[in-house]
């Protein structure tokens, strides 16, 4: 186990190397560059002026030769400076990674609390009015658009009602490192945490439900009833493990698409995320950032489905490699 | 004659089938003696296979209608709720399933699986259990237990899985064991080795065994008695002996005529026409053989035909087989009795 995940970590390294490629080349695709977005109608720079800066930000060289200054730096931990923000990508980044992690962990954990046990009944009572019921909740959670139910979320619950507040990720006025802080910013993550959670529970609930009901007419189910094993059992020992296996698939796409769904999330709560600031940077063309955002959220992918693999091979003996 | 262990009255198991219910084992009579082999034969889509998932009660409870009565040990296994019923299914009651590639959860150890009916039925420490599956291992043919205790179905060959399946069925000394078409799904010299560990266990364990084929040498090998299934309903029961020498209703002798033996030199295989009804378009007044033997004179046939015992433990159904015969264009073969 410890050999297949480590050689699981080392398939990342070209993944991770190709995935830089692809952005860096992608990003340099994006019309204007970082000193349009800064100076771009600005009436005091002169053209003079804007090329001087071009050339001593390196923008003039080759784009081989700005990749391999910016992989270089990027491993030693220094993504670059931020042309709008003027201060170091890595600085700019922590605190917000740290808001995007804390935010779709909340989503991820949510959801799969939320979704697991649901579509565990609703296979295993498929056909019955609570499976009905639950279906009927997973074709609107379906169905609605993140932005809208996000919005009804924040009106109720943050604007009329007044129950939690409708911006920002912490009081700025408690002291940071105590507890009331760490209550704080769970108070703050409450709103923006449910709206994702429960429109992210579609997948797991369908697929579960679906394999449950798929897996309780195979045969190795009759076994386990011909040997006496009492019908709770019967569905965690044999059942569920069985239908785990999509879940656990699954689960680096989660990972992926949390991480799409916070910028949606970010700006509707103004939650200081990767997201928001994500959506600031493409707007200003700052460069260095939004690579740096991108390499991010394609790690997360990379990191997701190498999960999937670890978790898939730990439950299921056939795809194990010796 | 022996004691009693499985005794099954009048079983009628019925499928819902959009609204109505049709019998797929329409009142089905059988006693299983300790230590006998009773065979039950018949063609595809006869109820062979509903008839022991009714027994055993694994039949979906909402689509089945289970009517007549099934008594092991004194206790009738249909009146059971599932908590009383899974106290003797693995325990008194053992199955042994057709299609070994999927009878055996793909997740579990070998050892974990076998290990399983003996956590609700016996109380055994650990290492005991361990010591038990690797004793039953052995007893089915398994050289090197502690390897294969460990390893997962999808790295033993067939042959191996369906070894396993039966250990399992035999974790717990059953008194009882159903074995529903244990050789189909194997090639045919695995499907040898199974019948000889299956007589070899049988002889060690004394239960008494339901063997459900269609597969006419296997009876022949393994069977004290056999029960011939039609339509739902046994046609006729005999010991082996009686049955294969003297078989007397026309469907059994149509089944024995259509094995190819190589003494039929350059003579037609004998074939029965037609399907066998399905549930829903059967007639279930007269003889349920009539449409396929056409030749045969309607007034050979009774009203409601009924078992008659035409020798001591010989029973045929149905008046017809005292004018069966087959159709002019071919000769009885007398051959097949070398089978």
């Amino acid at each position: 186990m410890v050999k297949f995940i480590f050689r699981r970590l080392l398939v990342m390294i070209p993944q991770l190397f190709l995935l830089s490629l692809i952005i860096f080349v992608l990003a340099k695709q994006m019309p204007g560059d970082a000193v349009t977005g800064a100076f771009m109608g600005n009436p005091n720079v002169t053209p003079e002026q804007v090329e001087k800066i071009r050339e001593q930000y390196g923008l003039n060289d080759p784009w081989y030769v700005q990749y391999g200054a910016w992989v270089g730096k990027a491993v030693k931990g220094d993504l670059g400076q931020s042309y709008t923000h003027k201060q170091p990508v890595t600085s700019l980044l922590a605190g917000r990674v740290a808001n995007t992690i804390t935010l779709s962990l909340f989503v991820l954990i949510v959801s799969y609390a939320v979704a697991i046990p649901l579509g565990i009944l609703a296979g295993r009572w498929s056909d019955t009015w609570v499976d009905k019921l639950i279906v009927t909740y997973n074709y609107f959670s379906f169905a609605t658009p993140l932005f809208v139910f996000a919005l009804l979320m924040l009106f109720v619950f943050g604007f009329i009602l007044g129950w939690f507040p409708t911006g920002g990720s912490v009081d700025i006025r408690i002291e940071s490192g105590t507890f009331a802080q760490f209550m704080s910013k769970l108070h703050h993550l409450v709103l923006p945490g449910l709206s994702g959670a429960l429109l992210a529970t579609f997948g797991t609930i369908q697929y579960l439900r679906n394999d449950i009901i798929d897996t309780k007419l195979k045969d190795f189910v009759k076994t386990a009833r011909s040997k006496g094993v009492p019908e709770g059992k019967v569905y965690t020992r044999h059942i569920l493990r069985n239908s785990l296996l999509p879940i656990a698939a699954f689960l680096g796409y989660e990972i992926t698409g949390l991480i799409g769904g916070s910028i949606f999330l970010e700006v509707i709560f103004s939650y200081p995320g990767l997201g928001q600031l994500f959506i600031q940077s493409i707007t200003g063309r700052d460069f260095t950032v939004v690579t740096a955002i991108v390499m991010i959220s394609g790690a997360a992918v990379i990191v997701g489905t190498m999960l999937s693999d670890v978790i898939l091979s730990a439950i299921d003996p056939r795809i194990r490699i010796e | 004659m022996a004691e009693t262990v499985l005794e099954i009255e009048n079983l009628r198991t019925s499928f819902n089938i959009k609204g109505n219910y049709y019998a797929a084992v329409d009142g089905v009579s059988l006693t299983v003696h300790k230590n006998e082999v009773v065979a039950i034969v018949g063609e595809s889509g006869c109820g062979k296979s509903a008839l022991a998932l009714s027994i055993i009660g694994l039949h979906n409870a909402k689509t089945t209608k289970l009517e007549g009565q099934v008594n092991l040990k004194g206790q009738n296994l249909l009146s059971l709720p599932v908590e009383k019923l899974n106290k003797i299914r693995g325990k008194d009651l053992g199955m042994i399933f057709q299609d070994p590639m999927t009878a055996l959860n793909p997740l579990a150890t070998v050892g974990r699986q076998i290990e399983e009916p003996m956590d609700y039925h016996m109380k055994l420490s650990k290492s005991a259990k361990k010591k038990r599956v690797l004793e039953l291992l052995e007893q089915v043919g398994i050289k090197n237990g502690p390897r294969v205790y460990k390893q997962y179905p999808h790295e033993l060959s067939g042959g191996m899985r369906q070894r396993i399946v039966i250990a399992i069925s035999l974790a717990c000394n059953p008194v009882m064991l159903i074995a529903d078409e244990p050789t189909t799904a194997l090639d045919v010299t695995i499907q040898a080795q199974i019948m000889d560990l299956m007589k070899e266990l049988q002889r060690i364990t004394d239960s008494g065994i339901i063997l459900i084929t269609h597969d006419l040498g296997v009876v022949a090998e393994m069977a004290d008695r056999v029960a011939v299934m039609y339509a739902g309903e046994f046609v006729e029961i005999a010991d082996v002996n009686t049955l294969f020498a003297n078989p007397l209703h026309p469907y059994t002798r149509s089944l024995l005529s259509s094995i190819p033996s190589n003494m039929t030199d350059k003579e037609e295989l004998h074939v029965i026409e037609g399907i066998v009804p399905s549930i829903q378009k059967l007639d279930r007044g007269g003889c349920r053989f009539a449409p396929r033997i056409p030749w045969i004179s309607e007034d050979a046939h009774e009203d409601n035909p009924m078992l008659h015992e035409v020798e001591p433990g010989h029973f045929v159904r149905c008046t017809c087989y005292k004018d069966f015969h087959f159709p002019e264009e071919r000769v009885e073969d007398e051959n097949y009795v070398t089978t």
